[in-house]
């Protein structure tokens, strides 16, 4: 059977319908608009959200959302969830070029396929929050889907451009330049915090040179359609009447090969290259969540290191006999041998979470990736079959030239 | 040494057609030794003419020493109504070679395979231009042995059969012609040709088509060019992109099957054929061209020595002289403009065959690749 990827593929089904009967929510951004005039124009994106679980109001609603609202939603999620050890799936960036040309209205190609991006990257965002299955219980998350108007989200100004990753990286150094190293007996943390950097440089490597792909395939666009009116040019000075024909033949061919290149840019894009841009700034999330272990383990590290001053503190005013301080002393020493044992158990806690974030992370990559390249690999397939459609057709042209 | 079995050069022979049909001359360049910057050439001879001293013979010859055979057909008179066809272009390694330095330099930013797949791929390139050189080389000697006039050439000849290195003839007829046929203005001969009022309709039309179709096919030459270029580079795109895959999900079965997908794609020859059908039909017609232009020249002579007599009648001198003169311009018009015509007629339809053969043959490529990536699909599809 030559067709393996084809029983993974229906392996990939049968994963899929599994998992829509456990968390069965279905969203979707669709129909930009844009509200307003002059710089205050936005776009508005509508949200529609198809459930049947119990905790929400019903089973098939709409609410309109701009993009600060999404922002919004990802810094209330950073801040709640982080500290447990979640990986927050990121929005996409802000860009301000992007904006103006929203608000004065151009309709270019470039900015149609900028709206067009960010809608997708709104939706994926979504659908990775709604699938992963703590963040769908947070409230936030509900009244995000739900609410008819929301609150306008304030402190989205820190996720501008590449603030986001540049944010992750600057905690991530900060991290690491603290003096006090763990030691760890069980490596599966450092081992697979190293396998994390090394994937995120390899797709790094990956999207500069489909970038590339994208670039040259938007040049073959271009060169194919000059090269077809240059052909119907020749066609129209040809003597030989059939020879002319079939150049004029062939110009309409080259016409139709620029069409598909054009998709076949499309697919690269939207499929390939934001597939890799998307890992990329997830990866850097994974290692935030590796960062926030870390921390833990400092708090622990921090309160065991404040216990021991503290008793040491009470040795001393035991020698030098002051009752009501001595009393003080002890119930510090109680307080912090409490927030000892609760660190410990945090620390413990969010090294479990974070173990199973990241193979939950894996799992979900490897399906998404298999899924990703599916599409693109039947993308590729259409085009090739119209390909041969385009062809046949000229053949018969080609072969009546006398 | 790089040998060409029958198969490929027969794939290679689309451009020009008709040719190595009559079995008392053939020509073909079996082999070439490309050092350096030179290109030698093994030009093989199987004739049954008694003209050549021996049946089946071999030369080497040097790029130069075909542009020198060129260039002594078109100084002979005797040839002013034909058309000679065009030179070859000189070998041109340039391109694959500054891409072998870069990928040099490269080197240490890529992982093995890439730049060995890189390595790969600039090596077929480089064999893709040679192929190309011997080629074209070859489908020049081939027109003049199957022309009826220039396949009996004395120089022709001596450039199949001459043992000894031609370099120092090629010398003395530099000396000789002085080359300066080519170094009169050129860019007049379209203002000649235009300019010239023309009694003949044949020839009208055939100026008007020439000049046009001469901007047009040179027009799609580069245009077919930047388009062949843009399909490489989609090629190298996808070797780095099916590397650096590998790197990423060796185990994975998904990405091993999509790096295959992507090497299919890899720029085949089917562009690549209509680039150099293009290319050599222009240099075609430029020769075409030349031929009006030859003979617009022999008519500017025919009635300047007609405005000659008429002087010397008024003047009642030199009557026999300008009559003896004017009587050789026709004829040596006449006889060019039949040859002339002779030679249009077949090179049009030389022309339209040409590339109906290359039409069809890329038409038929296209279909068969596609077809194949189809069925090394890993997805199954309903056709």
């Amino acid at each position: 059977c030559f067709n393996w990827l084809r029983c993974d593929f229906c392996s990939l089904q049968l994963e899929e319908e599994e998992a829509k009967s456990s968390f069965d929510v279905d969203v979707a951004v669709t129909n930009p608009e844009k509200v307003g005039d002059g710089m205050n124009a936005y776009m508005a994106y509508k949200v529609s959200t198809r459930s049947s679980l119990s905790m929400f109001k019903s089973k098939a609603f709409t609410v309109r959302r701009r993009f600060s609202d999404f922002l919004g939603l990802y810094e209330k999620l950073s801040v709640k969830q982080s500290l447990h050890g979640c990986i927050i799936p990121p929005p996409p960036e802000k860009s301000v070029v992007g904006m103006t040309k929203m608000k004065v209205g151009m309709d270019d190609p470039s900015s149609v396929e900028f709206l067009e991006r960010r809608r997708a990257a709104l939706e994926r965002f979504l659908q990775r929050v709604v699938s992963h299955p703590l963040l769908l219980q947070d409230p936030d998350v509900r009244e995000f889907l739900e609410r008819d108007d929301l609150p306008r989200a304030v402190n989205t100004q820190t996720l501008s451009g590449a603030g986001f990753l540049k944010m992750i990286t600057k905690a991530s150094d900060a991290v690491s330049k603290m003096t006090i190293k763990m030691n760890e007996s069980d490596t599966w943390f450092e081992d697979k915090f190293q396998e994390v950097e090394a994937e995120e440089q390899q797709l790094r490597k990956l999207h500069v040179v489909v970038d590339s792909l994208v670039n040259h395939r938007k040049e073959l666009c271009v060169n194919t359609a000059i090269f077809a009116k240059s052909m119907a040019m020749l066609g129209n000075s040809e003597d030989s009447t059939a020879l002319s024909r079939a150049l004029s033949q062939l110009a309409e061919v080259e016409d139709k090969m620029e069409q598909l290149h054009q998709e076949q840019a499309a697919s690269d894009f939207f499929i390939f290259a934001e597939l890799l841009a998307d890992y990329i700034r997830l990866l850097a999330a994974v290692r935030g969540c590796f960062d926030q272990r870390v921390r833990s383990w400092q708090r622990w590290q921090e309160a065991q290191s404040t216990l021991q001053k503290k008793r040491e503190a009470e040795a001393k005013l035991l020698w030098a006999n002051k009752p009501d301080k001595l009393q003080q002393a002890k119930e510090e020493i109680t307080e912090w041998e409490a927030r000892v044992t609760q660190y410990e158990r945090d620390f413990d806690r969010v090294g479990m979470a974070v173990r199973k974030e990241v193979l939950r992370f894996e799992k979900e990559k490897t399906k998404d990736f298999k899924s990703q390249i599916v599409k693109y690999l039947e993308a590729m397939l259409q085009s090739q079959q119209r390909l041969i459609k385009f062809w046949e057709a000229f053949l018969p042209e080609a072969k009546a030239i006398a | 040494m790089t040998s060409l079995d029958d198969n490929s050069k027969e794939k290679l022979r689309s451009v020009s057609v008709d040719l190595n049909n009559d079995a008392s001359l053939v020509i073909d360049i079996p082999d070439a030794l490309c050092e350096r910057d030179m290109v030698k050439f093994t030009v093989h001879t199987k004739t049954t003419l008694s003209s050549f001293q021996k049946p089946d013979f071999s030369v080497p010859r040097q790029h130069e020493d075909f542009i020198w055979l060129h260039d002594t057909l078109v100084e002979t008179e005797e040839y002013a109504g034909l058309i000679i066809p065009p030179a070859p272009p000189k070998p041109d390694f340039e391109s694959p070679r500054e891409k072998m330095h870069k990928l040099g330099e490269g080197e240490a930013s890529m992982t093995k395979e890439e730049y060995a797949k890189m390595k790969q791929e600039l090596e077929a390139e480089y064999l893709a231009v040679f192929k190309k050189t011997v080629q074209v080389h070859e489908v020049f000697l081939q027109r003049l042995s199957s022309h009826p006039v220039l396949s009996k050439d004395r120089n022709f000849q001596i450039f199949l059969e001459y043992d000894q290195d031609l370099s120092v003839r090629r010398k003395n007829a530099k000396e000789m012609f002085g080359g300066f046929f080519k170094n009169m203005v050129k860019s007049a001969d379209e203002v000649l040709i235009s300019g010239i009022k023309e009694v003949d309709d044949f020839f009208e039309q055939e100026k008007t088509f020439l000049l046009d179709y001469f901007s047009k096919i040179k027009d799609s030459t580069a245009k077919a060019e930047k388009m062949t270029r843009s399909h490489k580079n989609i090629a190298d795109d996808y070797i780095h992109i099916s590397a650096t895959l590998n790197a990423i999900c060796a185990e994975d079965s998904v990405g091993v099957e999509i790096r295959g997908l992507l090497e299919g794609r890899v720029a085949s020859d089917q562009e690549l054929k209509l680039t150099e059908l293009l290319r050599y039909y222009m240099r075609d017609i430029q020769a075409a061209k030349d031929l009006l232009y030859r003979r617009a020249r022999a008519l500017a002579n025919y009635e300047n020595s007609n405005k000659a007599l008429d002087k010397a009648r008024l003047k009642s001198r030199d009557i026999p002289q300008a009559e003896e003169h004017q009587q050789q311009c026709l004829q040596k018009f006449d006889r060019l403009s039949e040859s002339a015509k002779k030679e249009l007629t077949s090179f049009k339809g030389r022309r339209v065959m040409a590339f109906k053969k290359n039409l069809v043959e890329m038409a038929e490529l296209e279909i068969k690749h596609a077809k194949v990536s189809l069925t090394a699909h890993p997805i199954k599809h309903t056709v």
